[in-house]
């Protein structure tokens, strides 16, 4: 690596050949302020607040976006830097919404904050008369206020580079561009994912979860029994919330904040998730056997826990859903349980329960509203939270988490094992399946140290593997010698990928683990925003496996309330309960939801 | 590059019914799909052919190029030049720079409007006209001054505009 002299605010600095000022300048402690730039996600040089002067330059240089080279001399704070900030600043929120004390986003803003590092006190370009414009777009998941959109396309560049949904772009020009869908359609009614990517990068108000912290606060209030659940990657973010580090496991006072709430049951998604591996590996034990017995079965399965992968499939691969497990994902799955098991052990009538999921996810908010999704006319999930939802109401409830003891999950849908704390991460999924279907097939464990599968452990986009199956036990005979190819992907790119692989009829693989989001649930759109996002994913997986490898059990069908609900309840994985209240079906709807009536636009109160 | 309708086996100016017009563009667009930067040409030439851009054309050329329609739409609402809404046969600018401003463009497309009977940015319900506005066009000498297609009316009057819409 070739290191290269320059001189920033007449201190001699060192860095990389190839990084930019702005990155030289941060790399050598010296703050410059910026506002659209999001390091290892997206450089556009758009909103400008990053300028610095460079001697012997006519203009201002955008830090963020001009190499540094050999020699310069940077000044980025000098008194013309200053008022060209304050000057872009100000022009900037001329036409912005400040309805800053009732905004969502109100103390956690990074429009706010820049205005109070640049020490901005007034306002002179504001338009009293039309103060500003825009439309509010509020879908299942994700609401979309332009009113308070400043341009930077940081969602555009998640949107079409890192997703490949690409329904965000800007439209018009001039003062009337705004980020949005194609003109005049709305959010819930366009082939978006609704992965909540766009909502995780957005610096403002723009775009944020469809909330339900009312729909839960209600139902707390009301005679409903109301459970909550909660995700494996909420317990390694939640923590953020509060000022912790990522990766800080957080479990012990989730639940105890949740308890203290007025939750009549906190259950764990987890256990669930051991139940989605008993449905899901016997799924594809069913179909793979069928393929080894010459019949004809759809490979490879895809994993189907993810409802923003599974919306991106039914928009752009409406006629490769065959290839999808029926498995629901864990948490619908456990709203079904709830309302149709548990419901009953206890003597409860299932319309007066109301379950609530904490979820990292905004895809999952859109999911509870489809029309499978609900069984004897209830809903399975009645409200979901994302992490960040939490957070606000752990801190309007007044409690202090950091305070909380540590408890346990309600029983008995609260016990699982470490192949559940996987779900949240890329690579987790099918980790905790193989951990299953190998032993089953083999009688084996699964022979990798410490279980972890490790070509698929890790942040890249495509991981793939061959398993190769070995004395195997005689009903599984015809397997012999078989190499099961699997592949995981996180990120609708990727995604993309692999099934232009399935459509073209040259996927090799046999099973395929999805997750909407790059990285999977730990960074999904319902997570706790970070500038660090490469850091904050890896930091969270970390704690995602340490959450794992602290269990005392590791493998999904060794869950003892797991095998107690299948004697109790539903029979074997697979039976009849299962497929009417566990499995479901997709809805082709095409790129541009011709296919189907459905959509998810939620009209403005 | 460049495209040219002549490229094209049509006999039928343009194709008359939208099956066949379609059926053009669609020929258009596999010709120069696979060229970067071809989605400006393809528009105009669509424009050209279909008479301006709806959203479902617009989706068609979309799937057609391979393209996200967010992102031709993109292209199609930043370039003025674009129209979502059907066109008249004609097309009526207005200019509105600051000269023709000045020497009463404003009233002219008042008495415009009145005459046709239909705001700026309309279609007259015969479909002869369409009434739109124009930035400067580089005729501040001819103020206030009114292009009707590629034609320039030099010091158009309220009372002179039936005179120069008789012309179309």
């Amino acid at each position: 690596m070739s290191m290269i002299n320059l001189t920033i605010n007449g201190i001699p600095c060192q860095t990389e050949k190839g990084t930019t000022i702005l990155q030289a300048a941060r790399n050598n402690g010296i703050h410059v302020p910026s506002l659209c730039h999001l390091k290892d996600i997206h450089k556009y040089g758009t909103c400008r607040i990053c300028v610095v002067e460079q001697v012997g330059a006519k203009n201002l240089q955008a830090s963020c976006m001009v190499e540094a080279q050999e020699g310069m001399e940077i000044y980025t704070h000098s008194e013309r830097v200053r008022k060209a900030r304050k000057t872009l600043y100000q022009l900037m929120i001329s036409d912005h919404n400040k309805n800053c004390l009732s905004c969502l986003r109100n103390q956690d803003c990074e429009l706010q904050a820049l205005g109070r590092e640049l020490a901005v006190q007034d306002d002179p370009y504001g338009n009293d008369e039309q103060p500003y414009q825009g439309v509010i777009d509020v879908s299942e998941s994700i609401t979309r206020d332009t009113t308070k959109c400043i341009l930077c396309r940081r969602c555009v560049t998640v949107c079409n580079e890192i997703q490949s949904v690409s329904v965000l772009n800007a439209q018009n020009r001039g003062f009337d561009t705004k980020i949005t869908p194609v003109t005049g359609l709305k959010l819930g009614d366009t082939n978006c994912s609704f992965c909540g990517q766009c909502v995780a990068v957005c610096p403002t108000g723009a775009l944020s979860s469809t909330i339900h912290e009312d729909r839960v606060w209600k139902a707390l209030e009301s005679h409903k029994h109301v459970i909550v659940q909660t995700a494996p990657a909420v317990r390694v973010a939640i923590g953020e919330c509060f000022g912790l580090e990522p990766g800080t496991i957080q479990t012990g006072r989730m639940v105890a904040a949740l308890r203290q709430m007025g939750f009549y049951r906190v259950f764990d998604t987890n256990w669930a998730a051991d139940l989605t591996i008993m449905e899901e590996g016997t799924e594809f034990l069913n179909r793979f056997a069928t393929v080894l017995d010459g019949g004809e079965a759809c490979l490879p399965m895809i994993t189907s826990c993810s409802p923003g992968w599974v919306k991106f499939c039914e928009n752009h691969f409406p006629e490769q859903l065959d290839h999808l497990s029926t498995c629901k994902s864990p948490h619908t799955m456990m709203g079904a349980v709830i309302k149709h098991y548990y419901a009953k052990k206890l003597g409860l009538n299932p319309e007066d329960m109301f379950v609530v999921s904490v979820m990292p996810c905004t895809a999952k908010k859109s999911e509870i509203a489809r029309a499978e999704m609900q069984n004897d006319g209830l809903p399975n999930v009645d409200a979901v939270l994302t992490t960040r939802e939490l957070g606000d109401m752990i801190r309007a409830h007044g409690i202090n988490f950091l305070n909380l003891p540590e408890e346990e999950f309600d029983n008995p849908l609260g016990q699982s094992t470490g192949a559940a704390d996987i779900f949240g991460t890329t690579g987790g999924v099918m980790e905790a399946a193989l951990r299953t279907v190998y032993e089953i097939i083999t009688g084996r464990e699964l022979p990798f140290p410490n279980l972890h599968v490790s070509p698929i452990v890790g942040l890249e986009e495509i991981k793939e593997a061959t398993i190769k199956l070995e004395n195997v036990k005689p009903e599984w005979s015809s397997a012999e010698g078989f190499e099961v190819k699997i592949a995981v992907t996180s990120g609708l790119r990727g995604a993309r990928k692999l099934m232009e692989q399935v459509e073209a009829g040259t996927s090799p693989y046999h099973f395929i683990e999805v997750m909407g989001c790059p990285g999977g649930c730990i960074t999904g759109g319902g997570q706790p925003r970070t500038f660090h996002i490469n850091e904050t994913r890896k930091a969270r997986m970390e704690a995602i496996y340490r959450e794992d490898e602290g269990k005392p059990l590791r493998k999904s069908h060794e869950n003892p309330d797991i095998k107690a609900f299948y004697e109790d309840c539903a029979g074997e994985p697979g039976g009849h309960w299962s497929h009417e209240y566990l499995h479901t079906h997709y809805v082709k709807r095409g790129l541009f939801n011709e296919m189907t009536d459905e959509n998810f636009v939620v009209e403005k109160d | 590059m460049s495209l040219s309708l002549e490229n094209l086996t049509c006999n039928c100016d343009h194709g008359s019914t939208d099956e066949e017009k379609y059926a053009l563009i669609g020929q258009m667009i596999d010709a120069y799909k696979d060229k970067e930067g071809s989605l400006i040409q393809v528009l105009h030439a669509a424009q050209e052919i279909y008479g301006y851009l709806p959203l479902e054309l617009q989706k068609f050329i979309a799937l057609r190029m391979n393209k996200p329609l967010s992102e031709v739409n993109g292209v199609v609402s930043f370039y003025s030049f674009f129209s979502t809404k059907e066109r008249g046969e004609h097309t009526i600018h207005v200019c509105m720079g600051t000269a023709c401003y000045v020497r009463g463009a404003q009233k002219l497309v008042e008495a415009l409007e009145d005459k046709l009977g239909v705001a700026v940015g309309e279609v007259t319900p015969d479909k002869k006209f369409t009434l739109d506005v124009a930035r400067c066009i580089g005729a501040c000498g001819l103020a206030p001054a009114v292009m009707v297609d590629n034609d320039v009316h030099r010091q158009v009057q309220p009372s002179g505009i039936d005179a120069m819409l008789k012309q179309y």
